[in-house]
């Protein structure tokens, strides 16, 4: 596998090849699996992750109660017009795919909190923004599966070097090392699926990854839900604002290994506090700790979920799943 | 607890990490898996899987102590539904994990929690005392160490240290020369390779046990054939738990 992105760009560009053919090429030599194979393993993973897009936006709650139903909420605003009639301009202002990058983020990351099947990308704590952005970026640019696997090996080679050269455990690296990472991965695939060359998507990795350092780990109750799932969707738009940057030609002063080995730098600077173990950042404001108090007194589900301000939407109907 | 000797065991996870060594993109894009956690839902399927293993097949009754962060956010992460759907044999990217105790009960094993201090353990630690399929009680404990990765640390009174990542023996006897050399030479007959071995005993000539983690199956014949040695008491052939 490859060592940096500095050379699995070199050894795509030299032989005119997109990052993902080069990553596969590569894991095809150091598994002796045939490509083809590897594509077939690879285009299981691409299911998994629609349907785990799907489940998420038909509505989902969490075990603990905490979260649940946002990717709906996100995904039924697309729809809606700022002044109420058909033809009026968008609610939302971001525009797609970021609309829907982050609806099928938060379907992702709500399925995983809720005990569904999901592709840990590169870990369960953070596995919405890869989905996020491939589908989104995907549709408005109509890639075939094909196209989606190529830059699901993108993403993965990425994340590769990003595990060799330094961390992606949020215990050791904060979440910089999780969401972030996953933007970074994210970002890569969505210059990919865009037509970018490999050397815009190693300026999208970079981007996208300098836009995340330092986040830290800091989960309400220990659990994967508060801020994660959110925090999955707000990656999302990290990444795709990284991947047009790269796309326009904007590449980063600081290059992707060397932002890498900052970010590996930086999460063994963090106090263990903000690394996952849920007694720094939000997990210790007198929300995050009443929450925590609540679920480890052995309170059920459902009195978690019908505390007034135990879910952090309680604004609008709850869609009642 | 006895004298213990270690032979070429690669310790390739970090007690905090992923894997701190990338076997493939299949680890970095997977695996596939039921959430929330990695270290809390999925390495706890394995535990119980591990636990299974070693017993030789379904429990009629689980007594399961957590430890740690396992007894403190189990709920949230569903890490007892895990435990008990790992038991359960279910594989750590089954849907019906989240629905383990309801599949518990129609097969009749069961099972029940508590929470204490294990000690000098990894956060996420669990004990497991398996009453087996043959009626015999079985304490099995180990972690869940980063990355769904995992550790077996003891089986009955004895401290053992495997990840369930490949094939393993487990031979329980009584301590003597030659018990371990007679393993190992059966093993090579059938062409077997010995990745790790661990030998640990209660004193000379007490009881012992020895954990081989091997790169090939054991055969069922095979097993027989160790089952004989003089002073064998039970061989395990455990399949490994943890795959990409």
């Amino acid at each position: 596998m490859y060592v940096s992105i500095a050379e699995l760009t070199h050894a795509a560009t030299s032989r005119s090849l997109s990052i993902g053919a080069a990553v596969r090429e590569q894991e095809a030599l150091h598994s002796g699996e045939p490509q083809d194979a590897l594509n077939r393993r690879m285009q299981e993973r691409l299911a998994v992750m629609r349907d785990s897009v799907g489940r998420g936006l038909a509505g989902v709650r969490s075990r603990s109660g905490l979260t649940g139903g946002d990717a709906r909420r996100m995904a039924q605003a697309r729809t809606v017009t700022a002044d109420g009639t058909a033809s009026g301009a968008p609610m939302l202002i971001g525009g797609e795919p970021l609309a829907s990058a982050i609806a099928y983020a938060l379907a992702v990351a709500e399925v995983n909190a809720a005990m569904g099947r999901i592709v840990a990308a590169p870990t369960a704590g953070s596995c919405g923004v890869l989905p996020g952005v491939l589908f989104s970026v995907g549709e408005i640019r109509g890639a075939g599966d094909p196209e989606l696997v190529d830059a699901l090996f993108a993403a993965g080679g990425v994340g590769a070097v990003i595990a060799r050269s330094s961390t992606l455990a949020g215990a050791a690296g904060g979440c910089q090392a999780e969401c972030g990472a996953a933007a970074a991965m994210a970002a890569a695939a969505a210059v990919q699926i865009a037509g970018g060359t490999p050397e815009q998507c190693a300026s999208g990795v970079a981007l996208a990854f300098k836009g995340l350092l330092g986040l830290v780990c800091d989960p309400v109750a220990g659990l994967v839900e508060v801020p994660c799932i959110k925090r999955n969707a707000t990656s999302v738009a990290v990444a795709l604002a990284a991947a047009d940057m790269a796309l326009a030609g904007i590449r980063s002063v600081i290059p992707a290994d060397e932002v890498i080995q900052a970010m590996g730098a930086i999460g063994r600077e963090l106090p263990v506090s903000l690394r996952e173990t849920a007694l720094g950042g939000l997990a210790v404001t007198p929300t995050g700790k009443r929450i925590a108090s609540e679920i480890n007194a052995g309170r059920d589900s459902a009195a978690a979920s019908n505390a007034p301000q135990a879910a952090e939407s309680e604004k609008g109907d709850d869609p009642g799943i | 607890m006895g004298e213990e000797f270690r032979a070429g065991y690669n310790c390739k996870y970090n007690h905090n990490g992923r894997q701190a060594e990338v076997n493939g993109i299949f680890d970095i894009i997977g695996p596939i898996m039921v959430g929330p956690s990695s270290s809390h839902t999925a390495g706890a399927v394995r535990l119980g899987l591990a636990g299974r293993a070693i017993v030789g097949g379904q429990p009629s009754r689980a007594a399961l102590t957590l430890h740690g962060s396992f007894a403190q956010t189990y709920r949230g992460h569903g890490t007892d539904v895990a435990l008990v759907a790992g038991i359960l044999g279910m594989r750590p990217d089954d849907e019906r994990i989240p629905d383990s105790f309801r599949v518990a009960r129609e097969q009749g094993m069961e099972f029940s929690f508590a929470g204490a201090d294990l000690g000098d353990v990894h956060p996420n630690s669990v004990l497991m005392d398996l009453t087996g399929p043959n009626g015999s009680r079985t304490t099995v404990g180990g972690s869940s160490i980063g990355g769904g990765n995992i550790l077996i640390t003891r089986i009955d009174r004895f401290n053992v240290d495997f990840t369930g990542t490949s094939h393993a023996l487990i031979a329980s006897y009584r301590d003597q020369p030659g018990v371990i050399a007679k393993i190992t030479s059966l093993l090579a007959t059938e062409d077997i390779n010995i990745a790790a071995m661990r030998v640990s005993r209660e004193g000379r000539h007490g009881r012992a046990l020895a954990i081989i983690e091997l790169d090939q199956p054991v055969s069922s014949e095979a097993r027989a054939l160790i089952t004989r040695i003089s002073g064998i008491d039970t061989v395990i052939a455990l399949p490994p738990v943890v795959s990409a």
